[in-house]
């Protein structure tokens, strides 16, 4: 390989939000004719980064210097000028509007005032072709599959801009075939001397296209080396964070006597899902790890009623109940702290007294109003139990740190005296200090015989609070540890599994 | 055929048959008189309804046409009869009053991120209540400019009479046409109503796009005043009360989707005209309310609403 060539470079950026430090003086170098893959889990800053890259956001540090000048980036409009374009995973063209309009709008060559629409056609049907579409330019976009969508937004970016191609997850909602294709015609620009950032956490399309990879963590750069002094095990440790000085799995949990089974699903599934058995016993924590797009989440949505399940029965202290929607979930004792602290969690301007008395105002029907004594009574005891920090219970709960509204929504569940709670990423966007509490608090629910599944990415955490442990990896339950065989370095090995047989 | 071509066909067709259907029942229909007064009858209806096209293309709506629509007619009465301005001049300064009112109702749309069915609801009462205001009781016009226009027509084989105001109304359908589907402008509304973020990344200027629309819309609905009052010669601030929402009956039964991005300026005539022919049957027939026009034109609405919803349904078909 000759020495390469940078085109885009990124230097010590920062990006704060509020107190949150998203980007922590991070590097970043696009080369001409290389592929470059950018990692990590959610939140670890990749989607910050990518906007500071293409000027969607302005960063509090560092610099951008494309071709070795110095940059700065209004908008996305602005990096396109530079030379910077993006396409992300849902496109963003006219679904209304013609192919060969979406290639050209903005730029409609004229006569006389009017738009001269044969050579916009002629002109788009002449650059598709140089991507392999041979298409009717002038049918609506949405008439066309999300692969053709995408290949027709790369050639819109690649014409405008040309030197900087970012693809920002373009192939999450594409199947075997269509990534091929798309690969294609990435390759083919590759060796047109672009240089090419790709977002994804398919591990095997990383190894298939990318020629160099940046993993980010928590806002800071982990490693940025040439994929092929790597394998997959090497990418998920680092992904997922730690080398070699993993927690120790406690002893106490592991072949500690269980308890009955409170909640067991049988051969659950849905599409796009492989059909899973899964019991739950009283007092125990059944911990997922897994990548992001694994299926994990899927599964927590599944079992608590959000998605229909196609097959499967579910059996709660052995009587089969019906669970089609979160309504039933919650009759039947389940509770579901989601993902998505504030879109799917919280209800930002209700009180913290508001928020915890929710689920069990649900439970109980409309006609039965717990009365204000009551709520502040409950709100009292369980802020208290789960030590929630609000200065008053009915300051709207948005004003709360992240850890403490976690809180807020575990009190809400553990208020309906649940039998089954599941936690999916219960310390995302938690600051440092704020996870052992979360953790402690697990640990704590256990001892007090709940039964539950806890989805995290942190390995150490997982491992510190669980009983067991199944792992996800392409929408499948590939691997249960249990006791003494519960290691981080076993975790990593059943993650990283498919993806190293995929590998060419 | 792009599936977008669809209602419009459909539109078409059903007019063609209600046509068909409204000669065999009065034969007396089919003749260019009929055709003319269809055209002078619904001229300023149709110039608010291009004007709502537009709006509806990029995914908005426009409340205030029907009131704009009232006070120009207003205004005009007092400039040409207290002011005693030429109605030329009249003419001039209501369109751009109208204009102006339309582009800052656009401005507030896109600098307040307000939605356009408020701001333009607020704009309805402004507009509703400046005219009351300027008099609140009907002002006659009495002008041989008037006069003389309302006297020129074109003579149609058949006996048929196209008016000045017909003429008008085919002259903006005319030009809205081009507009809509010849220029950038008219790509830049077809764009802001398919998606608007990417529309503005894809280097659509949004704010300049919107104020553009409603200012037109403003005009035009200044314009379809203008007409109003060569039609009944008079001003009132009860004028045209609720065409606002014949006019967006007119635009979806055209076949434009009310959510934007979706249609054609030519279907709208063909809108306003099915609305008119309904009136029109009713007129001959003589027996029937004229409220059967609202439930004829209720009942379109609806099936097209369904219609829409059927062939936009369908995902991508093409690989």
């Amino acid at each position: 390989m000759t020495e390469p060539k940078p085109v885009l470079e990124a230097r010590g950026i920062v990006k704060i939000f509020g107190q949150h430090r998203a980007l922590d003086t991070v590097d970043f170098t696009a080369n001409a004719g290389e592929v470059h893959a950018l990692l990590g889990e959610n939140g670890a800053g990749k989607s910050t980064l990518i906007k500071i890259l293409t000027g969607a956001y302005q960063p509090d540090g560092g610099e951008l210097l494309l071709d070795g000048q110095p940059i700065t980036l209004r908008d996305p409009l602005h990096g396109q000028t530079y030379g910077i374009g993006t396409v992300y995973q849902e496109v963003n063209l006219l679904p209304n509007r013609s192919v060969a309009e979406n290639l050209f709008l903005g730029r409609q060559p004229t006569r006389f005032g009017m738009v001269d629409r044969k050579r916009i056609d002629a002109a788009a049907k002449d650059l598709l072709s140089r991507y392999g579409l041979d298409i009717d330019v002038r049918a609506e976009l949405s008439e066309y599959s999300v692969a053709v969508q995408q290949i027709v937004a790369i050639a819109r970016a690649v014409e405008l801009s040309g030197k900087v191609l970012v693809l920002d997850e373009p192939t999450a909602s594409l199947d075997r075939n269509e990534v091929q294709r798309l690969f294609d015609v990435v390759r083919g620009l590759k060796a047109k001397g672009l240089a090419i950032i790709f977002i994804t956490h398919f591990l095997d399309q990383v190894f298939d296209l990318a020629d160099r990879v940046t993993i980010l963590r928590n806002g800071r750069k982990v490693a940025s080396q040439p994929l092929n002094t790597l394998n997959t095990t090497d990418v998920v440790r680092m992904m997922l964070g730690k080398d070699v000085a993993f927690d120790h799995h406690p002893t106490a949990l592991s072949g500690g006597p269980k308890g009955q089974v409170r909640v067991a699903f049988q051969n659950l599934s849905r599409k796009g899902l492989t059909p899973f058995d899964l019991s739950v016993h009283e007092g125990e924590v059944v911990g997922v790890a897994g990548l992001l797009g694994s299926g994990r989440t899927e599964v927590a949505r599944l079992m608590f009623g959000v998605d229909g399940s196609d097959t499967g029965q579910i059996t709660v202290d052995g009587q089969p109940v019906t669970i089609r929607n979160p309504a039933q979930a919650v009759a039947a004792g389940f509770g579901f702290c989601p993902e998505d602290r504030k879109l799917d969690g919280i209800f930002g301007d209700l009180s913290v007294r508001e928020n915890i008395i929710i689920a069990l105002q649900a439970k109980l029907g409309w006609f039965k109003a717990l009365n204000r004594e009551d709520q502040v009574e409950l709100a009292g005891r369980y802020a208290e139990a789960l030590d929630i920090r609000a200065a008053d219970h009915d300051m709207p709960v948005k004003l709360l740190s992240g850890g403490n509204q976690q809180k807020v929504i575990l009190a809400r569940w553990l208020a309906i005296d649940p039998t089954f709670l599941i936690l999916d990423e219960p310390t995302r966007g938690i600051d440092v200090g704020a996870h052992a509490e979360i953790v402690r608090t697990i640990n704590r629910l256990r001892e007090e015989g709940l039964a539950l599944f806890v989805i995290s990415s942190e390995l150490d955490e997982v491992v510190a609070y669980s009983n067991r442990i199944v792992v996800m990896r392409d929408r499948e339950m590939v691997a249960e540890l249990d006791g003494d065989t519960i290691a981080p370095d076993a975790i990593v090995q059943a993650i990283a599994g498919t993806a190293k047989e995929a590998r060419p | 055929m792009t599936r977008s071509l669809r209602p419009l066909l459909a539109t078409t067709l059903i007019f063609l048959f209600a046509y068909a259907l409204a000669v065999s029942q009065q034969p007396a229909m089919l003749s260019t008189r009929v055709l003319g007064n269809f055209l002078t009858d619904n001229a300023f209806l149709g110039i608010a309804a291009v004007g709502m096209t537009f709006v509806i293309l990029s995914g908005g709506i426009d409340l205030s046409v029907g009131a704009v629509i009232g006070f120009t007619t207003v205004l005009v009465a007092v400039l040409i009869m207290w002011l005693e301005l030429h109605p030329l001049l009249a003419f001039a300064i209501a369109l751009i009053v109208a204009t102006a009112f339309g582009a800052i109702m656009g401005a507030a749309i896109h600098y307040l991120k307000v939605p356009s069915f408020i701001v333009t609801l607020a704009g309805m009462f402004l507009a509703r209540g400046g005219a009351s205001v300027l008099s609140p009781d009907s002002i006659g016009i009495e002008h041989p400019f008037f006069t003389a226009v309302q006297k020129s027509y074109i003579l149609l084989p058949g006996g048929g009479r196209l008016t000045v105001v017909g003429i008008i109304m085919l002259i903006v359908f005319a030009c809205a046409i081009l507009l809509a589907h010849r220029t950038r402008f008219g790509s830049n509304v077809y764009a802001l109503g398919g998606s608007e973020t990417s529309a503005a990344l894809m280097g659509v200027p949004v704010a300049r796009t919107t104020i553009s629309i409603y200012a037109l819309s403003g005009f035009l609905a200044g314009l379809a005043g203008v007409v109003f009052s060569l039609y009944t010669s008079a001003g009132y601030s009860l004028n045209a009360l609720g065409v606002e929402l014949d006019a967006i009956a007119a635009v979806v039964i055209g076949g434009t989707l009310l959510t934007g991005g979706y249609g054609f300026v030519a279907g709208t005539f063909i809108g306003v005209m099915l609305q008119g022919l309904v009136q029109t049957y009713i007129v001959f027939d003589g027996t029937l309310s004229s409220w059967w026009t609202k439930i004829v034109v209720g009942v379109l609405l609806f099936m097209f609403i369904l219609l829409q919803r059927l062939v936009f349904r369908a995902g991508p078909r093409r690989t």
